[in-house]
């Protein structure tokens, strides 16, 4: 079978796949931070994103009842809605999220595990990530799962039977860029799952860049909804997977120390 | 009777069950879960499910995060 699309087939040319389904877009983005729902709603739209993060908390109770709901701006069968475990310290309190999740979503069973480490770095803690994904895996959950940049814990955790692996770029929020791209590229190198680079993007040119080290995908929130115009940023995010990805497919050039003329020498008549 | 909800303590009538508890919060039809004494309460169950004295109750949903 040809993996080469036409323009105009309905299935995606070079598509994200993810536990077995396709996706056009390489960009997954979060729900959080922004200044209200109809800017939620303009920059998920401009991002042109199909996979959506959300947060698990408690309803408001005996206030603000009518309050918008985000899943009348981010609707489940529009989007596929990744429920996240942000905010909890603890393989317990992950896995009790997704449970939660599962039922609010009737069922729908791919989440993106975080168990972070202290409140400083955001950084995960590893043994908490992989006592959680054991139990989820286990509980028939598919998990995309946010790690470090540690290419070892990387494979384990796709051995343990994650669905996608998530390395950090930098830390949660701090729009720093990718800091290790070699660890990033031996994480891609070594996979059998997507790996997506997960938090601490700041810019277009930094998810350019994880796409040419050969990333999957990027998941990003706060460089979109910080930015002082976020549906613009939402727009040349996009623009920044898009030229990585392909910049990645069409193979760059090698680096060079020196020049090598881009005009003929053969001809000239000087 | 007392019930913790949501982390807060709250007096609901005796007798009342998990859809009349959503009913009286003013959450009927909206989107959320329910897991009480850390056991998650399928929707389907809402209306035979009885709230009891000194039950941790938790009501989630989602909203906006990275």
């Amino acid at each position: 079978m040809s993996t080469v699309m036409q323009p105009n087939s309905s299935a995606p040319a070079d598509p994200l796949i993810i536990d077995g389904i396709a996706y056009r877009s390489r960009l997954l983005v979060g729900t959080g931070k922004y200044k209200d729902m109809a800017e939620t709603r303009a920059a998920t739209e401009a991002s042109g994103a199909e996979i959506v993060t959300v947060a698990i908390r408690r309803t408001n109770i005996g206030q603000n009842t009518d309050e918008p709901n985000l899943l009348e701006v981010i609707p489940p069968d529009r989007y596929t809605l990744l429920p996240n475990t942000a905010g909890c310290y603890t393989a317990e309190d992950a896995v009790r999220t997704c449970r939660l999740a599962r039922e609010l979503l009737d069922g729908h069973d791919l989440v993106k595990l975080e168990v972070l480490g202290d409140e400083k770095t955001l950084f995960p803690d590893i043994v908490q990530t992989i006592a959680a994904t054991e139990t989820l895996v286990e509980d028939g959950f598919k998990v995309m799962v946010y790690t470090n940049d540690d290419p070892i814990i990387a494979k384990r955790l796709e051995e343990m039977g994650c669905v996608a692996v998530m390395p950090l770029a930098a830390p949660i929020g701090s729009g720093l860029g990718i800091r290790n791209p070699y660890n990033i590229m031996t994480i891609v190198e070594n996979a059998g799952v997507p790996i997506l680079v997960d938090a601490g993007v700041g810019t277009a040119s930094d998810a350019a860049l994880a796409m040419e080290l050969g990333c999957d995908g990027v998941l990003m929130n706060t460089a979109i909804a910080g930015a002082q115009d976020p549906v613009m940023m939402a727009s040349a995010m996009k623009k920044g997977i898009e030229a990585g990805r392909e910049a990645f497919l069409a193979g760059r050039i090698p680096r060079k120390r020196f020049a090598s003329a881009s005009s003929p020498i053969d001809g000239t008549f000087f | 009777m007392e019930i913790t909800l949501n982390g807060a303590t709250r007096t609901i009538p005796a007798q009342t069950s998990a859809s009349d508890l959503i009913e009286s919060l003013g959450l009927a039809g909206q989107r959320l879960a329910l897991e009480v004494n850390r056991e998650i309460v399928p929707r389907s169950t809402f209306s035979e499910h009885m709230i009891r004295p000194g039950d941790t109750v938790e009501i989630v949903r989602a909203i906006g995060g990275g």
